[in-house]
């Protein structure tokens, strides 16, 4: 008993602290260092050289990372919105069928299995304005005979990319609220029907609140990897048209891997690391907010 | 009477009304994936064609044929990346598992000061995007030498998972009695002996959802591995996909073979677990 020994917490948690510290930690201290520097990846002799604040006083001034910014939160704001209502009413829809639930189920898993590089090649193909799927299909129909540059012009370039996320992403909201959906218990509903609430009342005062921490378990998990959109964007428009479709990572990337600055990118991608952040920190506590209201908490 | 035929009209208009709109949304959910599929067995001079054509005239399996003969379609090595990209995601995978449970029981089980702080601490870490991540993580991966090697992409991919499958393992740790493995060793078994004999096989559908999405995340990861692989020694198939592409953009019916043979294991091993993805989600989610 005299000797000393790790906690058996300690020794549990060790293997994923390690792993952490060295995938994410180490680099990120480093590149916090290199943010500080004017380091270019052609001439590694720069990381060296101390350069203090600039490279955060040149991103503060620049209009491209402002617009970047901006994008980036005003497509995350639209696509996780839209996305959670629509997974609701996919949700709510597949909850009254029951014939042939399960199959549908399956099928609603469906875009969950595609990578995010695939789901940008795929859409990039079917908005391309020659020979993409929706540009034809509107000239069979004949509702339009002009070609639609759906990436090429800056709103439908976003427009394009909104549907591409969504249509990878609505499926996971949908199958978190559809299991929130069978946990629900049956007695408050019946006998709320029988108070002679309305559909609507039942559902607003009594469902919901029920399925609340069902959403921001899936508000939190897709928060968590927002940048998937990284993929589909670098894809689809790289940023482009002319930065019309530009979101920091692309622009990360860019100046990073492209123009080979390290050093500004770094600057830029760790005030990107506090967006996403931001974003995980709000969605975590309005979820154990919600489970504490069931008596879930702890 | 009259009343109650027009409330049954209601009742059936918003039945029919639903019914309609849920056929809508599955649509459009198959379509861009099924358009896909079917794309790969045309030939691309008929995928290109305008004015388009819509009933397929002749499907063959030329771009499989092509994929998988000599080096493969476009000089791409498609089976080389695909081994690739199965030795790295399974074994990382089964790594993020192990530590994943370590990490998950420590949470379920122990008493610690600090708990909240360091599980919040490291579920941020896979906040972190992976643009921003990749920069620095290739400066230090070119400084060891883990550039384009199999161990460098695995030990990304584990610490990528790692955080994700603690949450889920934890909640479903959490779910089983504290008594039960207690009764075991007052019958007797080490700690070690209830852990295995008793508390894993009750939690085995959390671990088995963790594991998908483990898996699905270390296949489908892109941005990571197109700046920390260099050659067909390590390239996985998501950059052999984007390779495929620049070297021949007009190609679109050997790449969508590319990536239906990318799909399937997805697709595959999401069917095989799909009732314990559900399970998973939820109760290591919400109840944990």
């Amino acid at each position: 008993m005299t000797r000393f020994r790790l906690p058996a917490w300690f020794a549990l948690l060790l293997p994923a602290i390690i792993v952490l510290a060295a995938v994410v930690l180490i680099p990120l201290v480093l590149s916090l260092y290199s943010s500080f520097t004017s380091y270019r990846l052609t001439r590694p002799e720069t990381l060296y050289n101390w350069i203090g604040t600039f490279n955060y006083e040149k991103a503060a001034k620049s209009a491209h990372f402002w617009s970047a910014f901006g994008r980036t939160v005003l497509l995350l704001t639209i696509a996780l919105n839209l996305e959670m209502l629509l997974g609701l009413g996919l949700a709510l829809l597949v909850n009254q069928v029951t014939y042939g639930q399960r199959a549908l189920r399956t099928i609603m898993m469906f875009p969950m299995m595609f990578s995010p590089l695939l789901v940008g090649f795929q859409f990039k193909f079917i908005f391309n304005d020659n020979v993409g799927l929706v540009n034809n299909a509107l000239q069979s129909i004949g509702f339009s005979n002009v070609a639609i540059p759906w990436l090429v012009d800056g709103q439908l370039a976003f427009f394009s990319i909104l549907v591409a996320e969504m249509w990878s992403s609505t499926s996971v909201f949908a199958i978190l609220i559809l299991a929130g959906l069978f946990a629900v218990p049956r007695d408050p509903i019946e006998a709320a029907k029988v108070d002679g609430c309305t559909p609507w009342q039942s559902f607003r005062h009594i469902t919901l609140p029920y399925i609340m921490p069902f959403i921001y378990i899936a508000l939190a998990i897709r928060s968590l990897d927002v940048a998937r959109a990284y993929d589909i964007v670098q894809i689809m428009t790289n940023g482009g048209p002319a930065r019309r479709t530009e979101l920091l990572w692309t622009l990360i990337g860019r100046t990073g891997y492209v123009d080979a600055k390290m050093g500004y990118a770094n600057a830029m991608g760790y005030i990107s690391i506090f967006l996403a952040i931001g974003f995980t920190i709000f969605f975590f506590r309005k979820l154990n907010a919600a489970r504490a209201e069931l008596g879930m908490g702890g | 009477m009259d009343e109650n035929l027009q409330h049954r009209l209601r009742a059936r208009t918003v039945k029919y009304l639903q019914l309609f709109a849920l056929f809508i949304a599955m649509a459009i959910i198959c379509i861009p994936g099924l358009w896909v599929v079917l794309n790969s067995f045309r030939p691309t001079v008929e995928i290109m064609a305008k004015p388009p054509v819509w009933i397929p005239q002749n499907l063959s399996l030329d771009h499989y044929r092509a994929m998988f003969g000599g080096v493969g379609e476009g000089g791409v090595p498609v089976m080389r990346y695909f081994t690739n990209s199965l030795i790295i995601s399974v074994t990382s995978t089964i790594i993020a598992i192990l530590v994943g449970m370590a990490g998950g029981y420590a949470f379920a089980r122990y008493r610690f000061r600090g708990k909240a702080a360091i599980f919040i601490g490291l579920m941020l870490t896979r906040a972190v995007p992976g643009v921003s991540l990749s920069l620095p993580l290739f400066i230090v991966m070119a400084k060891t030498g883990l550039i384009d090697t199999h161990i460098g992409l695995i030990l990304v991919y584990v610490a990528l998972n790692v955080p994700f499958t603690i949450w889920l393992i934890d909640g479903f740790f959490r779910q089983i009695p504290a008594e039960l493995a207690e009764a075991a060793e007052i019958d007797g078994c080490t700690r070690w002996q209830a852990f295995w004999k008793v508390e894993f096989p009750v939690a085995r559908a959390g671990v088995a959802s963790a594991g998908i999405f483990a898996f699905l995340t270390s296949w489908n990861e892109y941005a990571l591995a197109s700046q920390l692989t260099r050659s067909t020694f390590s390239k996985t198939m998501p950059v052999g996909l984007r390779d495929f592409t620049s070297e021949f953009t007009i190609n679109w019916g050997g790449m969508c073979a590319l990536a239906v043979l990318m799909i399937i294991p997805a697709l595959i091993l999401t069917f095989l677990v799909q009732k314990h993805l559900i399970a998973g989600l939820t109760f290591g989610g919400v109840k944990g």
